[in-house]
């Protein structure tokens, strides 16, 4: 159990924080439009040059307004907002910041399911990927989410639409997850997950490098980022199209020295784009948690139990080979199968039931990531 | 001189009885109509005076009065015409109203005397029968469809000129022969669904149960084509079923007379008036109309949800109740509900690669659809575009064969319901009262478990589930029967 409150954070680091948040508006405007690659650049930068950089007329201003901020306010900010704070001089900041140029000086996170000195590089990894998701992109963030939380390690992401929120769901079914916001770490942006960041809260940790209360500005999801991919030691990108900012995600993972994996899909396919270029570029070819935990510990060792799910009857066989053989729509399998539209239309059924299948609202079905047991191979094996 | 009449005034679709008195006294020329007339029964002086005119009778100059009782219901319509003109020519001693005790007149008057068809012939015919009048005169059009009610003479009349037989002892007019209804030899045919088996078993059992229907797919995948063939799937109407559909066709003046069953496919900016009836005078909507029939709502996103809210009772309940400051009316309802929707506001849907659509507006539009009314809507099914291949394969099976399995079904569940009733109208200690083979009741509660089935969903499914055993014939729902409505009744929110 952690010690809520600021006591491990030191003053200076609180007011780095709270300077970054008042320059929002000033790096937005240094940023332009080129945030991705510009704002790691000025993050790294000591406050004077930042000052400096971002703002050169009211550098004064600004570093006698901040260096005036009373620490005792600063904390009890934080304690209002039901918060903590650790900074890079304290035993418990997290392994992965500690060492990079760019990392953040500061966290301010929420929940206290388990310590932050816990999400150590190894133990730990990052699951990134597009907001527009597919719904294969969306089972796969998933199931990794499920199966990496499940052998033990934190899943790192930032709650964002599409394949982040699919992550954090996947690893709060079989355990720890942790959610990197570009907001005060108080705030649940997009508000779209305020459920999602409760249950987070609740059984997880929610951090940022921004005091409490700060909105989300344009460069604090390139800024987000790179926090993500300096934490673990392998960042995964399950779906990104062409020029995805889970591309810039992988780019600082790869220059901080980290693991970079990429889940393949389609060639013909738009949303899989970026992570099929990863992929043909030297990333690691991720299929499913195994695979990141071949690259963590090397192969074969440290490997979930299967779960496999209920047996399955002789007449479901040929609907789940349809189904694992991309046939998504019950059209489409009767015509695969030659079984007709009533007996398909049960067997998925019973499928969806016992978890083999999901179906999205307009009736495409999806294999899981459920194995099936014993007699019953699939064709990827 | 004082005469009377017997006519009725239409509201929403019945005929309420109306005496029409008329009074003709020493005084200036005049013409007054009393008994809350609207405007166009106000009209009626001009008409009448002409038609009389134009027809040789002689129009008295004195003072006339003429009163429709009961005062206080309002009266509409130019149906009172006719009735308003004999009773002027019975008061001034043109013809022998005594020779029209028992009948009842409706029809409006053209300048030239001829009487022009009205809303409402049946129903007027019915409530005269109801009234223990011997007979009911009408204009000619009118005739084939007044005469559909039983155990009432109806005679119809071109002219007003045509009471002078009245004189010589005969009663006007021609005995009217009821209407021989058919159904109409171009109904879609479900044939031209070429592939797509899912969706033609889906249409089978929503039209087997009554069983309400969302389609949700991509432009051009076939949802309004297989929309518009399911009347042709479903079993053909009870007599007391023809009668009900005219009695509503002719009040609201939709159409020609057939009994096959109503298709109604309102446009989307539709308002919730429109839909379920309402207005002053009060009209029934399109939910009335398509009564015994299918309601088709295509692009159901696009609806106006206060319109989509309305639905909601008459759904439930099969009929609507309309209450307006002057008075209630019931309607009747029972419609099966055929609804279509895009997959996403693009239409496209998330799986095609040319979808721009941003997840925030997919997630917006998903919670649209599967809002309060999805809950309502029995059964979901996603279409797709058919391949190439089914297109040019060969034809589906016809209507005629499915609507004989259809038929037997609903056969089945008059058996345990009562006549007329399908499995979609039960009831929850009907529900109650099926009977399930103990792995289907596993299956279901480990349905409950894994999906979360809420009280009417488990509902539902059980009443889908007997729906299917009753298409195969079974008299105890099986697993694959439940597994089948599982597969129907998705969970709405992906």
């Amino acid at each position: 159990m952690t010690a809520i409150g600021t006591g491990r954070a030191c003053s200076d680091c609180l007011r780095r924080s709270w300077l970054i948040a008042r320059l929002g508006p000033f790096i937005q405007v240094a940023c332009d439009d080129r945030a991705g690659r510009r704002t790691p650049e000025l993050l790294r930068l000591s406050d004077q040059e930042l000052l400096r950089a971002v703002a050169p007329k009211r550098a004064d201003q600004f570093l006698t307004e901040n260096a005036g901020l009373d620490e005792g306010e600063l904390r009890r900010a934080v304690d209002e907002a039901g918060c903590w704070a650790r900074c890079r001089h304290d035993d418990g900041f997290p392994e992965g910041l500690a060492d990079g140029a760019d990392a953040p000086v500061c966290l301010i996170g929420r929940g206290d399911s388990f310590r932050l000195e816990e999400v150590t590089m190894s133990d730990s990894a990052t699951v990134v990927g597009a907001r527009r998701a597919t719904g294969y992109g969306l089972e796969v963030a998933r199931s990794l989410g499920a199966e990496l939380a499940a052998s033990g390690l934190i899943v790192v992401s930032g709650l964002a639409l599409g394949i982040d929120g699919a992550a954090h769901r996947g690893a709060l079914e079989r355990g720890r997850t942790l959610a990197v916001l570009a907001s005060g770490a108080d705030r649940a942006y997009p508000a779209t997950h305020a459920r999602l960041y409760r249950r987070i809260v609740e059984t997880g940790i929610v951090v940022s490098e921004m005091p409490p209360g700060t909105r989300p500005w344009r460069w604090g999801f390139p800024a987000r980022n790179r926090i993500m991919a300096a934490l673990s030691k392998i960042t995964v990108v399950v779906e990104a199209a062409g020029r995805s900012g889970s591309l810039i995600t992988a780019e600082m993972a790869a220059d901080a020295g980290r693991e970079v994996g990429a889940v393949p899909g389609p060639v013909t396919a738009g949303p899989s784009a970026g992570t099929n270029e990863l992929i043909s570029s030297g990333a690691a070819l991720i299929r499913d948690g195994n695979d990141v935990l071949d690259r963590l510990f090397g192969a074969g060792r440290l490997r979930p139990d299967p779960l496999f799910g209920p047996d399955l009857a002789d007449h479901e066989v040929p609907v789940l080979d349809a189904v694992e053989a991309g046939e998504a729509r019950i059209d489409s399998i009767c015509a695969a199968t030659g079984i007709d539209a009533g007996t398909v239309a049960a067997g998925l059924a019973r499928l969806e039931v016992a978890g083999y299948v999901n179906c999205s609202l307009t009736g495409e079905y999806r294999r899981t990531g459920l194995p099936a047991p014993g007699a019953y191979a699939s064709p990827h094996e | 001189m004082l005469a009377e009449t017997t006519s009725f005034t239409l509201e929403a679709i019945s005929a309420r009885p109306v005496r029409v008195e008329v009074d003709i006294h020493r005084g200036l020329p005049s013409f007054q109509i009393v008994g809350l007339p609207d405007a166009a029964v106000r009209e009626a002086r001009e008409r009448v005076r002409a038609a009389l005119v134009n027809t040789g009778y002689e129009f008295p100059m004195r003072r006339i009065t003429a009163n429709l009782a009961p005062a206080d219901l309002r009266k509409a319509g130019p149906g009172l015409d006719l009735a308003l003109g004999t009773a002027l020519l019975a008061a001034s001693g043109e013809v022998p109203g005594e020779k029209l005790a028992g009948w009842a007149l409706a029809g409006e008057l053209a300048l030239d005397g001829s009487v022009r068809p009205v809303r409402g012939a049946l129903a007027m015919a019915e409530s005269a029968r109801g009234r223990g009048c011997t007979g009911i005169i009408l204009p000619e059009a009118n005739g084939p469809e007044a005469a559909l009610a039983p155990g009432i003479e109806v005679r119809t009349i071109g002219t007003i000129a045509e009471l002078r037989s009245l004189s010589t002892g005969t009663l006007p007019g021609r005995r009217a022969a009821p209407a021989a209804l058919g159904e109409s030899a171009a109904l879609p045919d479900l044939r031209d669904l070429r592939g797509q088996p899912g969706l033609r078993r889906a249409i089978e059992v929503a039209a087997a149960g009554g069983h309400g229907l969302l389609m949700i797919g991509p432009p051009g995948s076939g949802k309004s084509l297989a929309a518009r063939r399911i009347p042709s799937v479903l079993p053909p109407l009870a007599s007391e079923e023809i009668l009900e559909v005219a009695r509503i066709a002719g009040a609201c003046g939709a159409g020609p007379l057939r009994a096959e069953r109503p298709f109604r496919a309102p446009h989307h900016t539709v308002s919730p008036a429109g839909l379920v009836g309402g207005g002053n005078p009060t009209r029934p909507g399109e939910i009335t109309l398509a009564h015994c029939g299918v309601l088709f709502l295509d692009e159901l996103c696009e609806f106006k949800r206060s319109a989509l809210e309305a639905l909601r009772e008459p759904l439930e309940s099969g009929e609507v109740t309309i209450s307006r400051a002057n008075g209630h009316q019931t309607l009747p309802s029972a419609f099966t509900l055929v609804a279509a929707a895009n997959p996403c506001p693009c239409g496209r849907g998330e799986a095609d690669p040319d979808c721009r659509c941003r997840p925030d507006a997919i997630a917006r539009y998903a919670g649209t659809l599967s809002g309060a009314l999805a809950d309502r809507i029995d059964m979901i099914v996603g279409v797709s575009q058919p391949g190439t291949e089914a297109m040019s394969g060969p034809e589906g099976e016809c209507s005629a064969a499915v609507r004989e399995r259809v038929t037997v079904a609903r056969e089945r569940m008059a058996e345990r319901l009562g006549r007329g009733r399908a499995n979609a109208s039960a009831v929850r200690s009907e529900i109650a009262e099926l009977r399930l083979e103990s792995a289907a009741c596993k299956l279901l509660t480990e349905a409950g478990r894994s999906r979360q089935l809420s009280g009417r969903s488990h509902d539902r499914v059980l009443k889908i589930a007997r729906t299917i055993a009753d298409l195969e014939g079974c008299d105890s729902i099986g697993e694959a029967h439940l597994a089948g409505a599982l597969q129907l009744r998705r969970r709405a929110v992906a």
